[in-house]
């Protein structure tokens, strides 16, 4: 089978990555803010839903029951899409997916769309395939503007600049909104409010202009028809709205079964992901809306091996709205970059390798980059047990011969308490020369930390030697 | 009522002192623990590190031990919520590994849980004249969801000044293996925490878990920063006439 | 193999023998009992937008004084908007017939809009094209928006607005201004959509 692509390179194992970025302290310092600021603010409206537990397990209910009648669900889709004057087709894969898209834009004659931010058409490279066929894809949400102007990779599901600051922002505006079209002010400033209008400003016209969009969805509803996409900026509704038409690329995974769904992610998905009761615009429509052209691309890509995995298959219930990333302590140290992959954070670590196999040093390491803490659990809308599924994807992934040594000598240990006793007792006689610096990987531990300091005696000699403390 | 203690590894080995402080805790408060021999590691780090097949033999070893009590102490969350939470996984939905862990896995308590919820007892007569902060560790919080027993217990200690810790819910960054693959991330989060400790002004910091104690202490001990690390089950154990230890 | 058999394939191997599972609404589902007005009000003023609350008679004026305020001399009015409330003085009320470019909406002053639902909870109004909406782009293009929301639109919750919505018509859901959330995570009103929204709620 071909390797899944997943839009970024992979090439270094994630301690490599993460060793470099908890060094820049620019980076750290952006992160720590964000991520704060973040999760205050979905704890907040969180605990205004008196509902909140309820509407998570019929959340995860739902994204469950979908997953596990997906057939039926798209085929449904497919026929209200296609009975509404939209055309449905089928990608098995990235290639695929941007072979459809790319055809579909040369034969409206133009060369240029305008695209909606979305994690499908990032996780085929749908950008650089068109620029192939001479197609240029003006990307249109703030955070993914100021990527593409700067020639950077996205670090968050959400909000894909997350790791820049707002002086940064300037910077790239100044230096490369003059590349793409309208040029920055001179006067630009670093106020997020003369970033934002700079934007505006920026795109008005390309808005009003160009004749192709190109979108994702978060969600399909397979009963009506009906695709979703929430947003904030009013770059999603122009996007929707004015071009002539619109392609949606669409995973598989985003299919709701009926129109009541909404109810229930209407409300997880904007408290979750910006921590607002309700983001400022969510657009709605069912097929060739107002008279425009409407195609749906449904999107495999490696979903369906995923689906086919017992523990793992968990992960497609994910609907994207980044609150583990913005809650996870290793995220809020590395950014995400560090992931090599479109997907970063907790669900990343656990989706990538899922979909695009543990070939790779990069892609073996992800299901370790967590300490297992579980507020990614905690948080997660859907109820997806992330620890377990790294659990479960550790004990698939290939371990270095020295490290399995060290397992198999701790699991002899362990196996009979008398070779436990000996060995305490071994450590007890040796404890003046336990070094201060260990040699090898465990030297990892005490490059920072002291080690704690070896017993005399052991508590299972001190039971034996003492009746459990009562001599 | 039969009560075992599994001590757990890293007590056992390293941190004897909170072995001896619950047996004393528990023969204080009228319990005679039982410490089943044949128990060793609860195979977490094993599993956590994706040695599955290890994990298993651990976990079969550890039922087997805890066999035919009717309640299991642990002071360690994280080994708490490896028995509570991994073991039905690790045993499947049938067979005899998977009915001795259904028989088990009801009656094991972490050390606050069973002095709260079992004992029913929240002052426990202790007395520690000491300024202490308390950090949740992520297990007890998140996996048991122990919420404000460490605390209710601490609160109730004569002479002990207990003061918040700035962002206590989060990780420490030990995560088992996961300090020694992810070191770099691991120590970063390590030394946010270690900073957090220090600026709550505390002489001692107070957790129900000494591996992520072990990791914090190790850094504030590298730091040469004074402030004592200890087990919730020593303050605990600690009188006006034994002293701490 | 078409992709699509592919696909579908894929997912009945993946699925073989994996079973269903039941879906349990507990959460507050749809009510009719009416939404509360004061908190639609307060919950619209938290985005920043601002609200009026009127009695019928006093809609025309709040609307003139508004667009007075504003400076908005050139106004788009969607067909099916009520006449009286839009007849301000010195303001030209312009109609999308024929439908004003994308270029055309661009240089008008702003919109003028009823709504199809309002949802107190979460201080939203829902369009929905029907009378006094008019299509998407009107009330998306211009830079000031306001929106007439008669009291017995208002309702509930989420649940209830979706309940009372036709997912067959094009939906525009709106929470205050446009904004974003892209520079450091802090919420700043106003990018590509209307920067202003006015909302006025009729009792």
């Amino acid at each position: 089978m071909s390797v899944t692509f997943l839009g970024m390179p992979a090439d270094r194992p994630f301690p490599r990555n993460a060793a470099r970025a908890v060094r820049d302290s620019q980076l750290r310092f952006n992160l720590r803010k964000a991520t704060g600021t973040i999760r205050a603010r979905r704890a907040g409206v969180v605990a205004e839903a008196p509902d909140w537990a309820e509407l998570r397990e019929a959340g995860k209910a739902i994204k469950e029951h979908t997953l596990r009648n997906l057939d039926r669900y798209l085929v449904q889709l497919e026929e209200a899409v296609t009975a509404a004057g939209g055309r449905v087709h089928w990608a098995a894969g990235a290639a695929e997916a941007n072979r459809i898209v790319a055809d579909l834009v040369k034969a409206t004659g133009e060369t240029e769309v305008v695209k909606v931010k979305s994690m499908a058409t990032q996780e085929i490279g749908l950008n650089e395939a068109l620029l192939e066929h001479g197609i240029t894809a003006y990307e249109t949400d703030l955070a993914e503007l100021i990527v593409q102007l700067g020639d950077d990779r996205p670090s968050h599901i959400l909000v894909p600049a997350i790791h820049r600051n707002r002086a940064e922002i300037r910077e790239v505006f100044a230096e490369h909104m003059s590349g793409w079209g309208r040029p920055a002010p001179d006067d630009l400033t670093d106020d997020p409010a003369a970033l934002a209008e700079a934007a505006r400003l920026h795109l008005r016209e390309r808005f009003l202009k160009t004749k192709v969009a190109i979108s994702g969805a978060n969600f399909a509803i397979a009963e009506t028809g009906t695709m979703v996409v929430l947003e904030s900026e009013g770059n999603g509704r122009m996007c929707l709205t004015l071009p002539r038409t619109l392609i949606s690329v669409v995973g598989i995974e985003k299919v709701l079964p009926s129109w009541r769904d909404l109810e229930v992610f209407l409300q997880l998905l904007p408290r979750s992901s910006t921590g607002e009761r309700m983001n400022p615009y969510t657009s709605m429509w069912t097929g060739a809306a107002e008279g425009q052209e409407f195609h749906l691309v449904l999107l495999d890509n490696g979903r369906t091996g995923v689906l086919a995995d017992e523990v793992g298959r968990q992960a497609l219930r994910c609907i994207r709205c980044s609150a583990c990333l913005n809650v996870c302590p290793v995220y809020e140290r590395t950014g995400g970059h560090a992931y090599g992959s479109v997907y970063p954070g907790p669900i990343g670590a656990i989706l990538t390798p899922q979909l695009r196999g543990m070939g790779s040093e990069l892609d073996r390491s992800l299901p370790y980059a967590s300490s297992l803490c579980g507020a990614c659990y905690e948080v997660c809308p859907v109820a997806i047990d992330i620890p377990s599924v790294l659990v479960d994807l550790r004990s698939r992934a290939r371990h270095s011969w020295p490290e399995r040594a060290g397992m198999a000598a701790a699991g002899w240990v362990f196996e009979r308490q008398g070779r436990l006793a000996a060995l305490q007792r071994a450590g007890g006689r040796l404890r003046r020369f336990v070094p201060r610096r260990l040699p090898g990987p465990l030297g990892r531990w005490t490059d920072t930390r002291d080690l704690p300091e070896v017993p005399r005696e052991s508590f299972r000699d001190w039971w034996d030697r003492t009746d459990g403390g009562r001599r | 009522m039969r009560v075992a203690l599994f001590v757990t590894c890293v007590n056992d080995t390293l941190f004897p002192d909170t072995g001896r402080a619950v047996v004393r805790l528990l023969r204080r408060l009228g319990v005679e623990a039982d410490f089943p021999h044949a128990q060793t590691c609860c195979g977490q780090m094993h599993a956590n590190t994706g040695y599955r097949d290890e994990a298993v033999r651990l976990a079969k070893r550890g039922v087997a031990a805890l066999r035919g009590y009717d309640a299991v102490v642990v002071p360690s969350g994280s080994c708490a919520a490896m028995i509570r939470e991994q073991y039905p996984r690790l045993a499947g939905p049938r067979g005899p590994f998977a009915d001795a862990v259904a028989r088990v896995v009801p009656r094991t308590y972490e050390l606050t849980e069973f002095l709260v919820d079992v004992l029913g007892v929240t002052d426990v007569g202790a007395y520690f004249p000491h300024r202490v902060t308390y950090h949740p560790t992520c297990h007890s919080l998140r996996g048991l969801h122990l919420g404000d027993r460490p605390l209710t217990l601490l609160r109730a200690v004569k002479g002990l000044e207990l003061v918040p810790l700035p962002g206590a819910e989060e990780c420490c960054g030990f995560g088992g293996t996961f300090a020694l693959k992810n070191a770099d991330v691991s120590a970063a989060m390590c030394a946010d925490k270690a900073r957090a400790v220090l600026g709550t002004g505390a002489e001692v910091l107070c957790a129900a878990d000494n591996s992520c104690l072990m990791h914090i202490g190790g850094m504030l001990g590298r730091q040469k920063s004074g402030v004592r690390v200890m087990h919730l089950a020593e303050i605990l154990c600690a009188t006006e006439t034994a002293g701490v230890r | 193999m078409s992709s699509r058999d592919l696909i579908l394939n894929r997912v009945r191997r993946a699925l073989a023998g994996v079973p269903d599972v039941e879906i349990a609404r507990a959460y507050r589902g749809p009510t009719s009992a009416p939404g509360d007005i004061r908190l639609f009000e307060q919950r619209v003023r938290d985005y920043r937008a601002v609200v009026h609350v009127v009695d019928e008679a006093g809609v025309a004026d709040r609307v003139a004084r508004s667009l007075a305020g504003r400076g908005a001399r050139r106004v788009v009015v969607p067909a099916g908007f009520p006449s009286a409330w839009s007849a301000a003085e010195g303001v030209a009320a312009i109609a999308d017939d024929p439908p004003l470019s994308a270029a055309g909406l661009d240089e008008v002053d702003g919109v003028l809009t009823t709504c199809a639902v309002a949802i107190a909870e979460t201080g939203t109004i829902v369009l929905d094209a029907g009378p006094g909406q008019g299509r998407r782009a009107l009330s998306l293009v211009p830079d000031y928006h306001l929106c007439v929301v008669r009291a017995a639109r208002i309702v509930a919750g989420v649940p209830d607005a979706v309940a009372r919505l036709d997912p067959t018509r094009p939906l525009t859901w709106i929470s205050g201004p446009s904004a974003t959330s892209d520079i450091e995570l802090n919420r700043i009103e106003g990018v590509h959509g209307p920067r202003t929204l006015e909302v006025l709620i009729v009792t």
